[in-house]
């Protein structure tokens, strides 16, 4: 079963000026969520994230394509009960406190006044704001206002939760809270789909994640297939003792050369050179300090189809790996 | 409480959180304040010049909150992107739209009656005669608000704030102006201003139709008939404009 289905979503706005192209915000994006996984959405920014949540809530109509939520067409008012939503570096009621504002959301959900009390009294809790209760969101630092803002998008217990840049504005204990918080979320049966550019948290948590670049998605998968972390990317070898200068045999072999007084650090583009140049360390007198093997990582995927885009190399789906 | 009353009731709360508004309702009871001074400088029309400043002070920072606020009703949401999560809810758009208006409606209805107290409480200090007629005109001033809140919110929907506070303050002058410039061309022969004066008179609100301070302030109460369909008139119009408003908004990107 799946929880969010596009099927060449687009979407353009008009440049305002005729005979101008329109700008084009997301070019036919297809993509699957399934029930009970954690999503990452990938890409710079200006790539069309934020846009492609906002077609799935219905903030914003799609040009053309279709997408699906919990089975029903995004925008559909009676299936946002059991959606959850957190926006982009969030601006709320500052004049409410939080318990206000948590029983606003509630109320809006179509919960109980019990219910709502309750649901506010574990929310807060949950996302450590308990003290913070009858405080006024004015007086909230960017991280407090992350978090109970995370607890708004949770209020009424949805199926679905998208999350737009969750991590954004928080320190690492406030990541590694958001991040525990999402996982938990993933074992209650919950569906999280969220953006980001912070590769780091994606690898951590996420079972599949899509990569998003100019308007179109470049490649989706779970994240051991994309990045293929048994191909070994480099290999860093630092030894001491040796002269790199002039030596044509050690920079026919090697990408980089890095001399810093006795010590040098030589990067291989494989390991395939890596007992050659030993050898010539070793020809040399020198002594070998490491060899350090670099595996592929998201970061590097992200990075190669960011060069790709702007390149403006047709876009693609890396083949045999995307849906 | 259904969606419509959620919204409404946290737009009363934020009106009542907000300083702006206690500060003119304060103006206004100084204002009222000033007739007393601007009276005693008169020669005679003592009580007229009184009720008269008063309810001129109560339908001015009415307008002016009804202008104002609405016109940042929807805007603001959207500027402060507090709109993303109000729209991610199982709440339609004409819901959120009818919510934001009733709320203010609210908060006007408790601005007019605190101003309305204080006018009440400075006729009686100053032994004025309290006639029905004024509180006919606080009525009709109230329709009067709830339309210009309607056209606040009708082209907040689709413009910025301040193209819609030009269309706004616009349309509520030309509504005080059709019933005149109307007259002022019925005996002509027709032609292209006499068509534009047809279609404006028929197309912007006829304000004037709500105003009978002049009438009320010298006690001359308005017919019970005018007054249902007077109020009944502001009401329909007011329904237009959010009807309209709510077709705009349910079209609009965020």
């Amino acid at each position: 079963m799946d929880d969010i289905v596009t099927e060449d979503l687009s979407k353009s706005y008009p440049s305002g000026w005729p005979g101008r192209p329109p700008f084009v915000a997301l070019d036919g994006l297809s993509l699957t969520v399934r029930r009970g996984e954690i999503f990452g959405f990938l890409g710079p920014n200006g790539a069309g994230k934020t846009t492609t949540l906002k077609i799935l809530l219905g903030l914003v109509r799609a040009t053309s394509g279709r997408a699906l939520l919990l089975g029903e067409p995004a925008g559909d008012v009676a299936t946002r009960r059991r959606i959850g939503f957190l926006p982009e570096s969030p601006y709320f009621y500052d004049y409410l406190t939080a318990e206000e504002f948590l029983g606003f959301y509630g109320q809006l959900a179509g919960l109980s006044r019990a219910v709502t009390t309750q649901r506010v009294d574990e929310l807060l809790q949950l996302v450590g704001l308990g003290e913070a209760r009858t405080r006024q969101l004015r007086k909230f630092s960017k991280g407090m206002l992350q978090r109970i803002g995370l607890a708004q998008a949770l209020i009424h217990d949805p199926e679905l939760v998208i999350l737009d840049e969750p991590m954004t504005g928080l320190d690492p204990v406030g990541r590694k809270q958001v991040r525990d918080l999402i996982l938990s979320l993933r074992d209650r049966g919950k569906t999280v789909f969220f953006s980001t550019h912070i590769l780091h948290d994606v690898e951590m948590i996420c079972d599949r994640v899509g990569i998003v670049m100019k308007g179109r998605l470049v490649a989706n998968g779970r994240v051991d297939e994309l990045v293929r972390q048994d191909h070994i990317q480099s290999v860093e070898i630092v030894c001491q003792h040796i002269k790199t200068e002039g030596n044509t045999l050690i920079h026919s072999l090697a990408t980089r050369v890095l001399q810093q007084g006795q010590q040098c650090l030589i990067v291989l583009p494989s390991p395939d050179a890596v007992d050659t140049l030993v050898g010539e360390i070793r020809r040399q007198g020198g002594r070998l300090l490491s060899v350090t093997p670099h595996k592929a990582s998201l970061e590097d995927l992200f990075f190669h189809e960011a060069a790709q885009a702007a390149s403006r190399v047709p876009a693609h789906v890396i083949s045999g790996r995307a849906s | 409480m259904g969606a419509i009353g959620v919204i409404a009731v946290n737009a009363f709360r934020e009106s009542l959180r907000d300083k702006i508004l206690y500060n003119l309702v304060l103006f206004a009871g100084l204002l009222i304040g000033l007739s007393v001074l601007l009276a005693d400088l008169s020669i005679t029309e003592h009580h007229k010049v009184i009720a008269d400043m008063g309810l001129a002070a109560i339908n001015l920072i009415g307008v002016i909150i009804a202008m104002f606020v609405g016109i940042s009703l929807v805007n603001k949401e959207i500027e402060r992107r507090t709109i993303y999560t109000i729209m991610a809810r199982p709440i339609s758009r004409s819901f959120f739209i009818l919510g934001k208006y009733f709320g203010l409606a609210l908060t006007l209805l408790v601005n007019m009656s605190v101003m309305l107290a204080v006018f009440l409480l400075t006729l009686w200090l100053y032994h004025v005669p309290i006639e029905p007629s004024l509180f006919q005109a606080v009525q009709l001033m109230f329709v009067e608000i709830l339309v210009v809140t309607a056209i606040a919110l009708f082209f907040s929907t689709f413009t910025s704030s301040t193209l819609s506070a030009i269309f706004t303050l616009g349309l509520y002058v030309i509504g005080h102006l059709t019933a005149d410039l109307r007259a002022m061309v019925a005996n002509s022969e027709g032609g292209i201003g006499k068509a534009v004066v047809d279609l404006l008179y028929y197309l912007c609100p006829n304000l004037e139709m709500l105003n009978i301070k002049g009438q009320a302030a010298v006690g001359v109460a308005a017919a019970p008939e005018y007054m249902i369909l007077a109020s009944l008139y502001g009401v329909l119009y007011a329904g237009v404009l959010l009807t309209g408003a709510c077709l705009v908004f349910q079209r609009r990107d965020f």
